[in-house]
């Protein structure tokens, strides 16, 4: 309660300070590198066509390890603190290597050894997996294996756009371009909104994937130590779109709306009109309209809609949408049911701009999710958290490439005033924003750690001296 | 010497010295429910001890019976309600019962008794919890108002009333939860009810249907959803006790007597789900390979033809499709080779190395051929039955697994069926009927009978068919393994009894 906004900025002010020490001799070579070739210029946007990309050329990789992984703030972000604990040494690593092979149960001490240990086996991707209750590289050596069980890890979310390939018209399987890329600007509003309004989580940071969809790892204590059952339960509460390829209307909610659907709507709404209707125009072709009158309720209305639509083919999505609207005017049905199509518009709305969850990623404790700031191997693009205030100008398609960020250190030329410190080798190319935003974000985590810690300790005391 | 005098007369007395304090012995029953906080600690003869225990665990198979028929609540309650007066009646306060403190006696004994027999394995324990949880339910709805409201307080949970200034403030949202969970005849003012604002946490079940309002992170329940709390709270201290009752087993101080009992209570607690393992079900003189699943398809019931279809058409299948179709096909005694076979030679589409790299595992794994000590020990997963594939995992976008009659409309069900020779418009009229009540196995039995009538008619006549075979399928291997030898009836006589594990 006291520690008001001066011991906040305090805090700040000494990570910030200890972090910019990290690894300088990493930082001076770069610079002679940089000054030994002086032709290149900086301001130039290095080439990043797709011809290029091989996220997994050892060389690069290895430089990026060595020079660009944010390896400090990624061990704060599990560790939770900046001396190391058992959040981080039981926490289960993950590495995928070169040959496919993966290693399981790696753990590490502190971010230096994990570090040397990945510039030794140069794994293409890592992953993260739970905190375990002992350390997962002792856990042949237990006499009793239920000793070992996963305690603790962020919960996670996974949102593909392959899952929207039945409502997408601009790509399908791995292809994004910008205008299907709206789907998961609306997913991170409407899930961001309900992880915090509704459930209170206030640590939660969203990760391109590096190709076609997002993760969210939420840091919050209470998060991290959710059991599977209650994890189950957040994935529940969360799911709207329910069924196969197979099950028809795939929207069926109780009326009224529960309070987090309302809000949803509310913030799908003005996404529903530009980026479905307009951008992807779903039922413009007869049979993909089709899918959309199956939707809508009373026989006479799809019967009087499809007459109106067979008669002007090629009619544009946003055209037949209010269609809907002034045909159902005509209606003569006696039992016609406006409410049951407001309902039935609702659902559509719903289930056109809904997030699509991976649900099982979220359901378990012990399910490993690809850690932030890797490389995509397919497009070479990094992982990189994006902020979810500005999540609506994030372009996936101009995330840094390995390629790109190389190229950006080569390139970077000494600015005419210098500064004190040395500049490090991210701040030097366009990764910065991402892993400044980064080390926002664990360090708010730290500090509510720690103000946990203070208040616990606080209260203690406060026991003994009664 | 004097010591050990002392110490082996303490050992010969130590039952009687734990047990002899009368104040003990004089259990008090006020409420018809319990929370099963304290041991039961009197004396009860071997017999009581057997068939108490007996006697509960007959209730208990038939609520997990239900639950497995995905019988509603009301059903379940009318269903149990003969079972449990014959078994393990319990009156309430205000009958006239003479019988009052026997009844809850045995209820308490028997329960105690259970918790010894089924501690032992982490599987046993969650089933008993489960089962438990459904019979507390089940008794928490039917109990009489005002003595439910005395048990309630009587178990001290600590609940914090929502003060009225909040109340108005989110008073829209608290009506839409309140009138989408109970329709609008039931609440008319938001004023009149009671909220209660508890850690989410507590009702689990209430936020994953969406029946209460949230905000950070506290959920605000209305007093009609006092079941709920009950209920996790109940389950909660449960699972607890039964874990520190598995730590305390190897130590207990009992006589050879008691074990026996224990061990055959447990034994015949048997998980339907495990009764099935690749060599029980294997046919004699069939021909199970890769190469003849497609004229064995005809065998299969509609969530594997669904499947088989899906994989034909697109060759390939999501995870939990893979996983479903797999285990079937070991249930039925496809081997593990003949197995990658056939998923390398129906996944054409990918290269050798994809499949390799990224499928061959996992199919491994599901045979045992891989993993850990204890799934190569096992043997792999076993074939899924009807129960987990209706309630496990529910196909998510584009995934084609889980039963038909439960997870596809009716017009796509249709389609299937259609397409599998189902064309009598009485029978798929059923069909619908069994859907839309939710009796997914009768759906899938019907159209067994009726694929099978002929054959089922002449094996009746014979009398060729056991009771048992004539029970209702609840195990897509089951389905099969009828299918095929009613169709084959000729050539191999169905052989022996198709044993049905059950409780």
């Amino acid at each position: 309660m006291t520690s008001g906004a001066g011991g906040v900025k305090l805090e700040d002010l000494f990570d910030m300070g200890s972090d910019d020490d990290e690894f300088p001799s990493s930082a001076v070579p770069v610079k002679k590198e940089a000054s030994g070739s002086p032709d290149l210029i900086p301001s130039s946007p290095p080439d990043a066509g797709p011809a290029q990309h091989s996220g997994s050329d050892p060389e690069l990789l290895r430089t990026f390890y060595q020079r660009l992984f944010p390896w400090r703030y990624f061990f704060q972000w599990l560790n939770h603190s900046p001396q190391p604990t058992l959040d981080f040494e039981h926490r289960e690593l993950s590495f995928m290597l070169s040959n496919d092979a993966v290693m399981r149960y790696q753990s590490y001490r502190t971010s230096d050894l994990l570090r040397k240990d990945v510039l030794r086996l140069m794994p293409t991707r890592i992953e993260i997996g739970p905190v375990y209750s002992t350390n997962p590289r002792e856990r042949k050596l237990l006499q009793n294996a239920a000793n070992f069980r996963p305690i603790a890890k962020e919960l996670c979310f996974d949102i593909d756009l392959t899952d929207y390939d039945d409502i997408r018209t601009c790509c399908d399987k791995a292809n994004i371009c910008n205008k299907c890329w709206q789907f998961m600007t609306m997913a991170v509003k409407v899930i961001t909104a309900a992880l915090r309004e509704d459930f209170g989580f206030k640590h939660i940071m969203w990760v391109y994937s590096g190709r076609r969809g997002i993760h969210a790892w939420i840091s919050d204590k209470g998060a991290r130590t959710l059991d599977d059952s209650k994890r189950k339960v957040i994935a529940g509460y969360l799911e709207v779109i329910v069924g196969g390829a197979q099950s028809g209307k795939r929207v069926n909610l109780r009326r009224p709306l529960h309070p987090h659907l309302t809000r949803s709507i509310d913030l799908l709404k003005s996404h529903f009109q530009e980026d479905v209707l307009e951008a992807q125009d779903p039922w413009r072709s007869s049979e993909r309209a089709e899918k959309l009158l199956q939707l809508l309720p009373d026989r006479e209305l799809r019967d009087a809609l499809k007459r109106k639509w067979d008669a002007s083919p090629g009619r544009s999505s946003s055209l037949k949408w209010s269609d809907i609207d002034q045909v159902a005017k005509t209606v003569t049905n006696k039992n016609f049911d406006s409410k049951a199509l407001l309902d039935a518009k609702q659902d559509i709305v719903l289930e056109y701009t809904y997030p699509r969850l991976d649900i099982n990623v979220s359901k378990k404790l012990n399910h490993l999710l690809k850690s932030p700031f890797v490389i995509h191997p397919g497009t070479g693009r990094v992982c990189v958290p994006v902020d979810p205030k500005t999540f609506e100008d994030f372009d996936p398609l101009s995330v840094p490439t390995i390629q790109q960020l190389i190229h950006e250190i080569d390139s970077w030329t000494e600015p005419e005033v210098k500064s004190e410190k040395a500049v490090l080798d991210w701040e030097k190319t366009s990764l910065k924003p991402y892993i400044d935003y980064f080390r926002t974000h664990v360090n708010a985590i730290m500090r509510d750690e720690r103000d946990i810690k203070v208040k616990r300790e606080r209260d203690g005391e406060d026991g003994e001296s009664w | 010497m004097n010591r050990i005098d002392n110490k082996r007369r303490n050992v010969v007395d130590h039952r009687k010295k734990q047990y002899a304090d009368p104040a003990y012995k004089e259990t008090q029953y006020p409420h018809r429910l319990n929370f099963y906080a304290t041991p039961p600690t009197a004396d009860i003869t071997l017999e009581q001890f057997e068939q108490w225990a007996i006697d509960r665990l007959r209730v208990l198979a038939e609520i997990e019976a239900c639950s497995f028929r995905n019988k509603a609540p009301a059903e379940t309650a009318l269903h149990m309600k003969p079972i449990l007066e014959k078994y393990l009646p319990l009156d309430s306060n205000s009958s006239s019962s003479t019988q009052l403190s026997v009844q809850r006696q045995k209820d308490h004994y028997s329960h105690f008794i259970l918790r010894l027999a089924f501690s032992s394995t982490k599987e046993l324990r969650q089933r008993f919890a489960r089962v438990e949880t459904m019979l507390f339910r089940l008794r928490f709805n039917a109990d009489d108002a005002r003595e439910r409201q005395a048990f309630v307080e009587s178990l001290n949970l600590d609940w914090e009333p929502v003060p009225d200034e909040e109340k108005r403030e989110i008073a829209s949202e608290l009506m839409a939860t309140v009138i989408s969970s109970y329709g609008k005849k039931a609440y008319q003012s938001i004023d009149e009810e009671t909220f209660y604002r508890v850690d989410w946490t507590r009702v689990p079940d209430l936020v994953e249907q969406r029946r209460v309002f949230l905000r950070a992170g506290k959920a605000y329940v209305p007093a009609k959803e006092l079941q709920s709390l009950v209920v996790t709270e109940f389950t909660a201290r449960l699972e607890k006790s039964l874990e520190l009752t598995a730590r305390a087993l190897p130590r207990l101080d009992e006589d050879d007597r008691l074990t026996p009992i224990l061990d055959h209570l447990s034994k015949n607690f048997v998980a339907p789900d495990a009764g099935y393992s690749g060599g029980a079900s294997a046919i004699e003189g069939a021909e199970i390979t890769a190469r003849n699943i497609d004229n064995l398809s005809q065998h299969f019931p509609m969530c594997m033809t669904v499947l088989h279809r899906t994989l034909r058409r697109d060759s390939k299948l999501k995870h939990f499709g893979r996983l479903q179709y797999t285990l079937f096909l070991k249930g039925i005694g496809l081997s593990l080779d003949e197995c990658l076979t056939f998923w390398r030679t129906s996944f054409n589409k990918m290269t050798e190395d994809v499949f390799n790299k990224e499928y061959r595992y996992n199919f491994r794994h599901a045979y045992g051929d891989v993993g850990g000590d204890s799934n190569r020990r096992g043997g792999g997963y076993s074939p899924y039955s009807c129960q987990k594939i209706l309630t496990e995992h529910a196909p998510g976008p584009g995934e084609t697994h889980g039963c038909p009659y439960r997870h596809m409309n009716m017009d796509n069900l249709a389609v299937q069926l259609q397409a599998s020779g189902v064309t009598d418009p009485a029978v798929l009229r059923g069909v619908k009927e069994d859907k839309e009540k939710q009796k997914f196995h009768l759906a899938c039995n019907r159209v067994f009978e009726h694929l099978h009538a002929k054959e089922l008619k002449k094996a009746k006549d014979d009398g060729v068919m056991t009771a048992s075979q004539l029970e209702t399928i609840v195990h897509p291997n089951e389905y099969f393994k009828r299918s095929y030898l009613l169709k084959n009836m000729g050539k191999a006589q169905p052989g022996g009894d198709v044993k049905m594990e059950g409780p």
